[in-house]
C-alpha cells in the first residue's frame, strides 16, 4: 500500500514540477514533425508510411527517451536526502525499496503516458495522410514497449546516481555525462574501433555483443526493420542480425532489472 | 509503561564517540527535555532511536521493540531539527500523504491542520509558507494518529512566542494523552515550567538526568537574594548580610539552599527597614551551564 502512497504524491510532484507537460511536449512535438516531414520524401516508396514513421521515431527516441528518464529520476533520492524529508519518510512503516518502487511506478507512468501520446499522435498523422487501410501497427506498439523498457534502464540509472551523490546539483550533472556516453560517445567509440580494426575479429565476434550491450544500441536495432535496412537504416542494421532479436529483448529487458537492483543496494547503504 | 528505555548506549564512528554509555527512561505521559550544547550526542541518540543510525552497543527499546522495527515506526511521532518539504506539495497534501503513510485516515490530518493554525493556507503550496508555518506542518506531522512515543529535535526554532506557546499546549495535550515526550531545545527558558524531567548530555555523556528541583538540590548553586530597605539603611543592612549594594537601596546577596531560611529570618530580623524581599532560585541557564560546562572542564 505504502508504495502506492508514494508512487501517488510522486505524481502530484511531477505533475506540478511539469515534468509531465514537458515530457509530452517534447515527445508530441518531434514525433508530429517526424511523421509529418518524414514521410514527405518517401511518399511514392512502397515501404509502410507506418514503418518509416516508427524508424524515425526510433532514432529519436534514442536521445530522447534516456533523458527524459534521467531528468525524472536524477532528484528522486537526493532531493529528499538535501530537504531532510528522506530520513523523516524513513521514520514512518515504509521501508527503503518501497520508496524507491513507489517512484519508479510514477515516473514509469509519466514516461508511458509521454509515449503513448507521442506514438498515438504519429499513428493519427500516418492515418489522417493515408487513411487506415494497410497499416500494419505491430512496429507502433514494439517501440511503445521497448521506449518503455529503456526509459526504465535510465530511470534507474538515475535513481542509482541519486542513491550515490545524495546532492542533486551533483547528481544532474553525472546524469548528463551519463547520457552523453551513452547514447553518443559509446556509438562513436564503437565506431572508431570498426574503422581501426577494419573489418577484423573484431567487427565480427567482440563488436555485436558490445553493441547490444547498450540498451540504447539494443532499443534502436530492435526497432530498425530487418527488411528496410537497405532502404532506410544504416550498416548497424547487418551487425545486429549476430546478437539476435532474443540478445536485443534480454539486454533491453535486463539493464532495468541490474540498475533498479543497483539502485535499491544504493539506497540501502544511506546511513542518515 | 515504559515508552523509551535507553540501556547503557554507545555510538562510535571510527575512533571519534559521540555517545557513551547513556541511560534513559521515558514514561508514558511524560514529559522530558533533552538539552545539550551542539555536537553533544542528542541527534545522534534521537537518530539512533527511529532506528536510523545503527547503534555501536547497548540497546535501545521503543515500546519493547528494537528501533526501526515496523511497530516501533508506526507508534513514533519525529520532529527534525530542520524539516523543508517539497515545495509543490500543498500542506494539506502533504499532511494526508503522512496520514495514509501511518495508515490513518486523511479526516485526522485536516483535523491536525486546523489545531496548528494552518487551516487557511492548508491548500497552498508549501513554497509560499514561512519558516514558522512549516515548522507547524511538521509539528502537525510528528503528532499524526497520536504517536506513544514523540521526539521533537529543537522544535520552536523559528517559532513566534504566540506560536511556541501554542505548541507547548500541543505537548501537554499529547502527554495528557499517554504519549511519552522526548524534546530537544536550546530556548532554556521556555523549558523550565513545560517539562517534567530534564537530562542534559555533554560529549555524548548524559551528565543529569532528573526534575528541575532535583537537579537544583545536586547542583548547590546558590540562590540570589535581592533586598530593598529604605534609603537611609542600605548600607547597615548590606554590612550585616554581607551582600553587595546594587543602587540606593538595593541589596544582592547569594546563600546555599540550606541557609535560604536561616538568611530570610535574619532578613525579617530587621524589621520596617526592610521593604521588599526577592527570592530567585537558579535558572535553568545556570544549572544548565554548571551541568554541561562544569562537567566538560573537569573531563
Amino acid at each position: 500500500m505504502s508504495v502506492f502512497t508514494i508512487s501517488a504524491l510522486e505524481l502530484i510532484i511531477a505533475r506540478r514540477n511539469m515534468w509531465v507537460a514537458t515530457s509530452v511536449i517534447l515527445m508530441g512535438l518531434f514525433t508530429a514533425v517526424l511523421t509529418l516531414a518524414g514521410g514527405a520524401p518517401t511518399g511514392t516508396l512502397s515501404v509502410d508510411p507506418l514503418t518509416i514513421a516508427t524508424t524515425s521515431i526510433t532514432t529519436l527516441s534514442v536521445y530522447l527517451i534516456p533523458l527524459i528518464g534521467l531528468l525524472l529520476s536524477f532528484d528522486a533520492i537526493a532531493g529528499e536526502a538535501e530537504r531532510g524529508t528522506l530520513a523523516l519518510n524513513l521514520t514512518y512503516p515504509v521501508s527503503r525499496i518501497e520508496i524507491l518502487i513507489g517512484k519508479f511506478l510514477a515516473h514509469l507512468a509519466v514516461l508511458a503516458f509521454a509515449i503513448g501520446v507521442g506514438l498515438g499522435l504519429a499513428a493519427l498523422l500516418t492515418i489522417w495522410q493515408y487513411g487506415p487501410a494497410d497499416l500494419s501497427f505491430t512496429p507502433l506498439v514494439k517501440l511503445f514497449f521497448t521506449s518503455l523498457a529503456l526509459g526504465a534502464a535510465f530511470l534507474g540509472i538515475g535513481y542509482l546516481v541519486s542513491c550515490l551523490v545524495r546532492q542533486t546539483g551533483a547528481a544532474s550533472g553525472i546524469v548528463i555525462i551519463i547520457w552523453l556516453v551513452c547514447v553518443v560517445l559509446y556509438d562513436l567509440g564503437l565506431l572508431g574501433a570498426l574503422v581501426a580494426d577494419d573489418g577484423g575479429s573484431f567487427t565480427k565476434t567482440i563488436f555485436p555483443w558490445l553493441l547490444v550491450a547498450n540498451p540504447a544500441d539494443a532499443f534502436r536495432l530492435i526497432n530498425t526493420p530487418v527488411a528496410s535496412v537497405s532502404v532506410l537504416a544504416s550498416g548497424i542494421g547487418a551487425a545486429g542480425g549476430a546478437s539476435g532479436l532474443a540478445g536485443q529483448l534480454t539486454s533491453l529487458l535486463i539493464w532495468p532489472v541490474i540498475t533498479l537492483f543497483l539502485a535499491w543496494l544504493a539506497i540501502r547503504r544511506i546511513e542518515l | 509503561m515504559t515508552a523509551l528505555m535507553i540501556d547503557n548506549v554507545y555510538k562510535h564512528y571510527g575512533a571519534l564517540k559521540t555517545v557513551c554509555g547513556v541511560n534513559l527512561k521515558v514514561q508514558a505521559g511524560e514529559r522530558v527535555a533533552l538539552l545539550g550544547h551542539n555536537g553533544a550526542g542528542k541527534t545522534t541518540l534521537i537518530r539512533m532511536i527511529l532506528g536510523l543510525t545503527p547503534i555501536s552497543s547497548g540497546s535501545i527499546k521503543v515500546l519493547g521493540t528494537v528501533p526501526g522495527s515496523r511497530l516501533a515506526r508506526q507508534s513514533i511521532g519525529f520532529l527534525p531539527e530542520s524539516v523543508a518539504f517539497h515545495g509543490a506539495l500543498s500542506g494539506r497534501e502533504q499532511l494526508r500523504h503522512f496520514a495514509r503513510l501511518k495508515s490513518i485516515t486523511p479526516r485526522m490530518a485536516d483535523d491536525l491542520l486546523d489545531r496548528v493554525g494552518l487551516s487557511d493556507a492548508a491548500d497552498r503550496k508549501i513554497r509560499t509558507y514561512s519558516k514558522g508555518m512549516r515548522q507547524r506542518i511538521g509539528l502537525a506531522q510528528a503528532v499524526l494518529g497520536k504517536p506513544k512515543l514523540a521526539l521533537l529535535d529543537e522544535p520552536t526554532s523559528g517559532l513566534d512566542p504566540i506560536s511556541r506557546h501554542e505548541f507547548y499546549d500541543i505537548v501537554r495535550d499529547l502527554a495528557n494523552a499517554g504519549t511519552a515526550v522526548l524534546l530537544s531545545s536550546h530556548a532554556l527558558t521556555e523549558l523550565e515550567t513545560r517539562t517534567d524531567r530534564i537530562a542534559i548530555m555533554s560529549k555524548g555523556k548524559l551528565v543529569a538526568n532528573a526534575n528541575l528541583e532535583q537537579l537544583r538540590q545536586n547542583a548547590r548553586l546558590p540562590i540570589n537574594v535581592k533586598v530593598t530597605t529604605t534609603p537611609d539603611h542600605a548600607d547597615r543592612v548590606a554590612h550585616e548580610l554581607g551582600g553587595t549594594r546594587v543602587n540606593g537601596q538595593s541589596i544582592s546577596l547569594t546563600c546555599l539552599q540550606n541557609e535560604k531560611v536561616a538568611v530570610l529570618g535574619q532578613i525579617t530580623a530587621f524589621g520596617e527597614v526592610i521593604k521588599d524581599v526577592d527570592v530567585t532560585p537558579s535558572s535553568l541557564e545556570q544549572l544548565y551551564r554548571h551541568y554541561s560546562v562544569d562537567n566538560q572542564e573537569g573531563m
